[in-house]
């Protein structure tokens, strides 16, 4: 199967797929713990279709209190899955958010009872577009009804529920993972005491929606992704994937990190090939992102959850206006919010995490807002950022003194 | 400032009540001002000194916005709801009477357009507790008199060409517009150099001896 060439030899990695997938998880792959939610009401999604006796894979980490007042949701982001801390079996790397969750961490294990689940239409183990269509027993491919952030959302719900949880103490995400939050805190608020929304935004702008079309598009232009149904064929469309994830992965930068990165060094060589192979840093490290990423995403979950976000628009949900979608019964949310951006974003810029501010302080809602200083651009929030790591483990202590649990302890990791 | 929580021993869980420090007595006269219990916005509220004695010791609803970001860095490590925002342009988004007090405490006079901000405040909140540096003290009229420069104090310690403060004013000036504006000045407090209260009310003297005054305002 084609590959985009790695020339890198330290990069390269031969895993090549021969035998035909009927999931995009291996077979011995451990859903544990992973629960069949909706199965004696089916449950609605935004497009009309209905799902019932549906899987959901989700970890937890520390422990649940007796009154049941300590749990986090964390919501991951696009490319994210629910191993947010401990090695995930998929790629046999530590969690995503390690530098903010664990014991004494920001998000502090010792004292929270942190849950993350993998999201509605993802490809690791809850109902998407790789798992089987109970109709045919066969993959979905893009017979999976198009999902959106309000349904990912409403089946978080669902787990939260089946777990016993009447009240997140919060519920924390970045990018897509910080729609999914202030959809939580709009929909839910009597659910959510505190909400984190990171590098987020209230809607895809139309530039966020170009680059979601270009990834599709690359995916959906490579031959083997056979018009949605590569499992059951045996194939995967690797190169359109990874394209898909190298022109993403510029976007989750900044202009300044890829220049100080890599600047226009030369890869492994000492002048230009005057041909097309990786000559530059920054091409070798694209095609690295973009091989890595085929080997633990699937593509048509990349398909539907670009297209969930794109149709993410808190506004339309209430009439136009942002500020409604924080009214609660005509009152201001009881939610507390904790918004925070980064200064070099230009994905989910400071900009738009100003308006869910300014949409906040329309109705009076209780409300911080923080601009982090970074050149580190999107992904600084899942980067070791001091700044966002001190502004969480302040945010979470003000509430936990508010809802009566415990300080951090002295000494934030 | 410093927070007492800092120095909790590692060892245990700190779910004590914390002690608050002592603040200033300008902060301190705000605080007597505001009822336990109530909504309070803070407007530049700097390092969050008075809002987290709000807090603590009254037990209000406080929020914050500061222009400073490291200002609302310090504010929301410790647990306060504070955003960065700019007064002068952010005070329009909050809805009517959301606030039963909003305070602007020595910042009235760094406002691009102070009138509009006053009645921005008194229409977010049913009260607005405002402290201004005195421009009519005896010592800035002798230093102007007889020295024929722009005075410099402890309070307004700028030189002419880099002060933030660019709408000066004394309290015999402050009391016209609120007149003017049909405002109510339900207390003045006026603090010598010392930042020491000598007395409630205002007159002429006071506006010969106060540094600064903290004013109790409310609509009609």
């Amino acid at each position: 199967m084609a590959r985009i060439e790695v020339q890198h030899r330290q990069f390269f990695m031969s895993t090549e797929q021969t035998t035909p997938d009927t999931t995009c998880l291996p077979a011995d792959f451990d859903h544990r713990p992973r629960l069949r939610l909706a199965s004696s009401r089916p449950m609605p999604l935004d497009c009309g279709a209905q799902l019932s006796d549906f899987p959901v894979a989700y970890r937890t980490f520390g422990q649940l209190n007796a009154d049941k007042s300590n749990a986090i949701l964390i919501c991951h982001a696009l490319t994210g899955d629910q191993y947010v801390i401990g090695r995930n079996p998929m790629t046999g790397k530590p969690g995503w958010w390690e530098i903010a969750v664990g014991p004494g961490r920001p998000i502090d294990t010792d004292r929270f009872y942190i849950i993350c689940a993998n999201v509605l239409g993802g490809c690791m183990g809850t109902a998407g577009p790789c798992e089987p269509d109970p109709a045919t027993n066969q993959p979905y491919g893009v017979n999976f009804p198009v999902i959106t952030i309000a349904d990912m959302v409403r089946a978080q719900k669902l787990l939260i529920e089946h777990l016993g949880i009447s009240q997140l103490f919060a519920v924390i995400g970045g990018s897509m993972g910080g729609m999914q939050v202030l959809e939580w805190a709009s929909t839910y608020p009597d659910s959510v005491f505190a909400a984190v929304p990171l590098a987020a935004a209230p809607r895809h702008s139309a530039q966020n929606i170009a680059f979601g079309e270009v990834g599709r598009q690359a995916i959906m232009a490579d031959p083997d992704w056979c018009g949605g149904d590569y499992l059951r064929q045996g194939k995967r469309p690797e190169r359109g994937l990874a394209v898909a994830r190298m022109a993403a992965h510029i976007t989750y930068l900044s202009e300044t990190a890829l220049q100080r990165k890599f600047g226009r060094n030369l890869q492994d060589r000492a002048g230009f090939t005057y041909g097309f192979g990786a000559d530059f840093q920054v091409e070798s490290y694209l095609r690295y992102q973009g091989n890595a990423f085929v080997e633990r995403f699937d593509a048509n979950s990349y398909l539907y959850i670009t297209r969930a976000m794109d149709y993410f628009d808190l506004a339309r949900e209430h009439g136009g206006v942002l500020a409604r979608a924080f009214l609660h019964g005509g009152r201001p949310t009881p939610v507390r919010f904790c918004v925070i951006s980064f200064s070099s974003d230009w994905l989910f810029p400071t900009a738009v995490s100003r308006e869910i501010v300014h949409s906040l302080n329309a109705v009076a809602a209780n409300v911080s807002f923080v601009e982090v200083t970074t050149d580190k651009g999107h992904d600084a929030f899942l980067l070791d950022e001091p700044e966002l790591h001190q502004v969480l483990s302040g945010f979470l202590d003000g509430c936990a003194t508010h809802r009566g649990l415990p300080r951090r302890r002295r000494g934030l990791k | 400032m410093s927070f007492p929580n800092d120095d909790t021993p590692a060892d245990h869980h700190d779910d004590r009540p914390t002690p608050q420090p002592p603040i200033r007595a300008d902060l301190a006269s705000i605080a007597d001002m505001v009822a336990p219990g109530s909504r309070v916005l803070d407007v530049g509220c700097g390092d969050g000194a008075l809002l987290a004695h709000l807090v603590h010791t009254k037990g209000v609803d406080g929020r914050g916005i500061e222009l400073s970001m490291d200002g609302v860095k310090f504010c929301v490590n410790h647990g306060l709801s504070v955003i960065q925002g700019d007064a002068d342009t952010d005070l329009k988004d909050y809805p009517s009477s959301a606030f039963d007090y909003v305070i602007l405490s020595q910042t009235l006079q760094a406002m691009r357009k102070p009138r509009e901000v006053l009645l921005d405040l008194l229409r977010i909140g049913k009260h607005a507790v405002i402290s201004l540096p005195n421009f009519g003290h005896w010592r800035i009229r002798v230093r102007l008199l007889f020295m024929g420069q722009m005075p410099i104090t402890q309070r307004l310690g700028h030189q002419w060409w880099n002060t933030p403060n660019i709408h000066l004013c004394t309290i015999t000036d402050f009391v016209g517009l609120c007149h003017e504006l049909g405002i109510t000045i339900e207390d003045t407090v006026i603090l010598d150099r010392f930042d020491r209260v000598r007395g409630h009310g205002f007159d002429g003297f006071a506006n010969l001896i106060a540094e600064q005054a903290v004013f109790l305002l409310r609509r009609g």
